[in-house]
């Protein structure tokens, strides 16, 4: 059945429409997938018959671990729409090992793992949620009484790619906040050189998961990413520069208390301590589940989740940040990273120091640190 | 001849845990249930603000989100004395509703089903006849045998690959598997279905919270979500009916899909209404305020205690009446780890003492858990749908006891069938259904206020921390989808100086106490039968009947002052 997508769209070979068909897959989705993530990849229209042709080849394999996580990002994963959760798990990959869906348990659950581990080795993408923690040597989490401080390395080491999903893996996240009581770290400090893409949120946008994944299907290799390892089509962008509040902020029309009529009336949330400024995000324009919200719209403002050491750097939640300059849709990460990075890369290795940036009387005065 | 056997991990669960079990003569004759993982969020929290705590606690875990949030900022109101606006009350309502009635579902066909349901029997089904069995039991629109066929076609594609992904190495062709092939298929089409359906109903915590998972418009005094119908920026009526939209798909799908398969598939499994009962006693928080008096208000589920499985008399709860502890768990207090301590006087430092990784048993005479043990009267308590719908029917609650009647009289069992593996996966079946019914309530009130010109969602009071008092402690209840749930804090000159989270997770996966006393997982899988120990297929329904969630479960408190807390203040 011919559709309007067809028209509109560059032509998908009508072979791969009828296998995919042939697959149970309605034409009409796969088209619509295709065309949303050739989009969200910022790729343009002329690669959708690309991106439909990496999909349709192979389910590529795929294992899920958790560390010390919530599940949050398994959660973020199951409200995918672009594709579902449903057709992630029958068409477009094939997950091997993920502790929240799959049937298998116990050593049956290991084996899985192992198996999938050998004889996809060098091929498979390894999909990782949570921290990893270092202390108690390795007591602080184990999983069939293995150690994650072993399973991550070993499985790292022979994946195709790793992609470090949420805040936890890819910085270490809420355990790793002061006074990182696990010594928890991420991925790519556990295992330094590997080739590690990091997708952080918290819990992370599946749809910057799934465009990746269909990234690394199309082109064979992972994004291009910033100097924190995150993909530059999602994080390549301020929060603030990009947000439906910024002519607001221009205007110095702000919400002064949360349920004012300013803040009703959707004026910009800086004062309320809003950390859009210095945070790199796609959220404004891709929102969380199928573009229906995402935290300013819905009159809280950023709480930073996205990047590094946020747990420690961001807050105070409610805190206003100091000294937003009012123009600067120009800068990019690395610009205003001079000062930025230098805060969170002492969060990241020091967290003793870290923490007394809001411990005792620091607490009480703008963070002046990240401006020096 | 006795065998021992671990499972670990325990999978479709959030969170890390493992169970092991002595088996003799094909039963179950002893147990341990243990979390292998540990973060310190607890400590983590102290020394920070109080108003920042919600966003910390809500990343205790990320399959039952807002949760925490929920429980922490009623613990800081509590504390400071702090009343919320009609409208933020309607609000969580619904947040917390909805999140019910989601994650019941994904419970039941995500991370349950697969325990019942023979994915590789649906194979062998007949569409037809799968078709007019659905028909039988349900009105359901999506029940042609060409739509069977299509599921059938799809999964069998699928098997055909050779690479059944998730669904590899399972117990399939288990004895202890009992549907028809025609009731697999239709179990396997309501998972797929009951996967779209779900993010499409929890947008409902998107337009009021933000996102999903991890809402974030919960605030100290109220919600940051504006309320007006004059604002694009706010919850005005085109919102209101979205949501209207939502709820009315989420009841339609519990109302024809999720209570029909359950009561469908139970029959085949009533033995289990005499398997898995547990500790016998029952633990209650109560939620949903019906009205905004000051306090807890009037409950829909009211809050009580049963003990000994005596449903003729429902005792109050008193908070005061928790203990933790950690005899058996990888914590230290220093006065000694033989003696319960209440939340608020709690002082903890953790401290593995367990073998050391790679390991195949744990040294279960020991410490051999992350999570502790929390005591009611130094009684092991169950938490969770169970204990909710049980304290609401004894305590004569039209709408429950009408509902849980229903079911009894569906399956022709005795109210003594629900203390039992089975009873727990249908009363979580009532409590999703009870809920999906009255969230359009909570939705019809926030939009009468709305039209009355009432548009407050936060009490601004005592946002600014120069208003609060120099110390104060508060408890923040709330009866999350796995049970009650409970967080102390103290706060002392503007900043946490304790915060414990007391779980669902950690009343039901907690180990033995001081006095030997099983937890209740431990507990309620004594006598269960395994047919084949190297698939212990019948554990995992026990212990998935409680819905696992042990990334809640384990966390660590803090008294004053120790080292780690120290190092941090250098």
């Amino acid at each position: 059945m011919k559709t309007d997508l067809d028209a509109v769209s560059p032509p998908i070979p009508e072979e791969i429409l009828q296998r995919v068909e042939a697959r149970g897959i309605n034409r009409r989705d796969f088209i619509k997938f295709c065309t949303v993530t050739t989009a969200a990849l910022a790729l343009p229209v002329s690669f959708i018959p690309t991106v439909a042709q990496a999909i349709e080849d192979k389910r590529l394999p795929v294992i899920w671990v958790e560390y010390q996580s919530c599940s949050g990002d398994s959660e973020a994963f199951l409200r995918a729409n672009q594709p579902t959760a449903g057709e992630i798990i029958l068409d477009l990959l094939s997950i091997e090992y993920a502790e929240v869906i799959m049937a298998a348990a116990g050593h049956q659950a290991e084996e899985a793992k192992r198996q999938a581990m050998e004889k996809y080795k060098g091929q498979y993408i390894l999909i990782v949620e949570g921290s990893i923690p270092t202390g108690a040597g390795g007591g602080y989490c184990t999983i069939g009484g293995q150690s994650a401080v072993d399973d991550c390395k070993m499985l790292v080491q022979n994946a195709a790619a790793t992609i470090a999903v949420g805040s936890c893996a890819t910085f270490g996240g809420l355990p790793a906040a002061a006074p990182n009581p696990t010594s928890a770290v991420s991925v790519s400090s556990l295992v330094p050189g590997a080739t590690i893409i990091n997708l952080p949120g918290c819990p992370v946008n599946a749809t910057n998961l799934t465009a990746t994944i269909v990234h690394f299907m199309t082109f064979g290799r992972l994004p291009a990413v910033d100097r924190l390892g995150r993909p530059k089509f999602a994080y390549g962008k301020r929060i603030h520069d990009n947000c439906e509040r910024r002519s607001h902020f221009d205007a110095g029309q702000y919400a002064e208390a949360f349920g004012d009529e300013a803040q009703r009336q959707g004026h910009c949330l800086y004062k309320l301590g809003c950390k859009g400024p210095e945070t790199f995000h796609n959220c404004p324009t891709v929102r969380y589940n199928e573009g229906t919200s995402w935290p300013v719209m819905a009159g809280h403002g950023c709480i930073g989740c996205s990047e590094p050491g946020f747990w420690d750097t961001m807050s105070p939640f409610y805190r206003r940040l100091p000294k937003v300059p009012g123009f600067g849709i120009e800068d990019t990460a690395d610009k205003i990273g001079i000062g930025l990075a230098a805060a969170t890369a002492v969060a990241f290795g020091v967290h003793g120091v870290a923490s007394c940036f809001r411990k005792g009387d620091a607490m009480e005065e703008d963070k002046v640190v990240k401006e020096d | 001849m006795a065998k021992r056997i671990a499972v670990d991990p325990i999978t479709r669960i959030e969170g890390h845990l493992r169970i092991e079990a002595q088996i003799e003569d094909g039963k179950i004759v002893d147990a341990w249930s243990s979390s292998t993982a540990f973060r310190g969020i607890e400590t983590i929290l102290k020394g920070r603000d109080p108003r920042d705590a919600h966003h910390f606690t809500q990343r205790f875990c990320g399959v039952c989100t807002t949760v925490h949030s929920m429980a922490s900022i009623r613990a800081v109101e509590d504390a400071l004395n702090i009343q919320i606006p009609d409208n933020a009350r309607l609000i969580r309502n619904l947040i917390m509703g909805i999140q019910n009635v989601q994650d019941h579902v994904i419970h039941f066909y995500h991370l349950h089903a697969l325990d019942w349901v023979d994915i590789t029997s649906a194979l062998k089904a007949d569409p037809a006849a799968t078709a007019k069995f659905a028909q039988s039991i349900s009105t359901w629109p999506k029940s042609s045998a060409t739509y069977f066929k299509g599921i059938q076609d799809k999964l069998a594609a699928f098997a055909g690959t050779g690479r059944l992904g998730p669904f590899q190495n399972a117990y399939w062709g288990h004895s202890a598997y009992k549907l028809p092939p025609e009731a697999n298929l239709m179990a396997v089409a309501h998972y797929l279905e009951a996967l779209e359906w779900q993010k499409d109903i929890i947008k409902i915590h998107a337009i009021l919270g933000s996102k999903n998972p991890h809402p974030q418009t919960f605030l100290v005094g109220g919600m940051s979500i504006p309320v007006d119908p004059d604002s694009q920026n706010a919850i005005n009526a085109d919102k209101i009916a979205y949501i209207r939209k939502l709820l009315r798909k989420a009841r339609a799908f519990v109302e024809q899909v999720y209570i029909p398969d359950l009561l469908a598939v139970a029959p085949a499994y009533l033995d289990w209404a005499a398997i898995g009962g547990g500790v016998g006693n029952f633990l209650s928080f109560g939620d949903f305020p019906m009205d905004n008096s000051p306090g807890t208000g009037s409950l829909f589920f009211p809050r009580g205690v049963i003990m000994g499985k005596d449903l003729a008399n429902v005792m109050e709860m008193d908070e005061k009446h928790i203990t933790e502890y950690v005899t058996h768990s990888w914590y230290n207090y220093s006065s000694g780890d033989d003696k319960g301590l209440h939340p608020y006087k709690g002082e903890t430092s953790h401290n593995y003492t367990g073998p050391k990784p790679p390991y195949e048993f744990l040294d279960t005479d020991g410490k051999y858990s992350w999570v502790k043990s929390p005591r009611y009267l130094d009684q092991p308590m169950e938490v969770g749908p169970l204990a909710r719908i049980l304290v609401a029917y004894a305590s004569g609650v039209k709408d429950v006891v009408d509902t849980v009647n229903f079911v009894l009289s569906t399956l022709g069992a005795p109210a003594s069938a629900l203390f039992s593996t089975l009873g727990r996966t249908a009363a979580r079946g009532v409590d999703c259904l009870l809920l999906a019914q009255k969230n359009e309530l909570w939705l019809d009130q926030l939009a009468d206020n709305m039209g009355r010109g009432i548009y407050d969602t936060f009490n601004k009071d005592k946002w600014d921390p120069a208003t609060w008092p120099k110390e104060a402690q508060g408890f923040g209840y709330h009866e999350a989808p796995r049970g009650a749930l409970g967080h102390f804090i103290r706060i002392e000159n503007q900043k946490i100086a304790n915060f414990q989270a007391v779980v669902p997770s950690t009343w039901n996966a907690g180990p033995r106490d001081a006095a030997g006393q099983m937890g209740p997982y431990e507990s309620a899988l004594i006598g269960t039968p395994i047919a084949d120990p190297e698939k212990p297929l019948e554990i995992l329904r026990t212990i998935h009947s409680f819905d696992p969630c042990l990334a809640c479960a384990v966390h660590v408190l803090d008294g004053k002052g120790t080292e780690i807390v120290k190092v941090r203040a250098l």
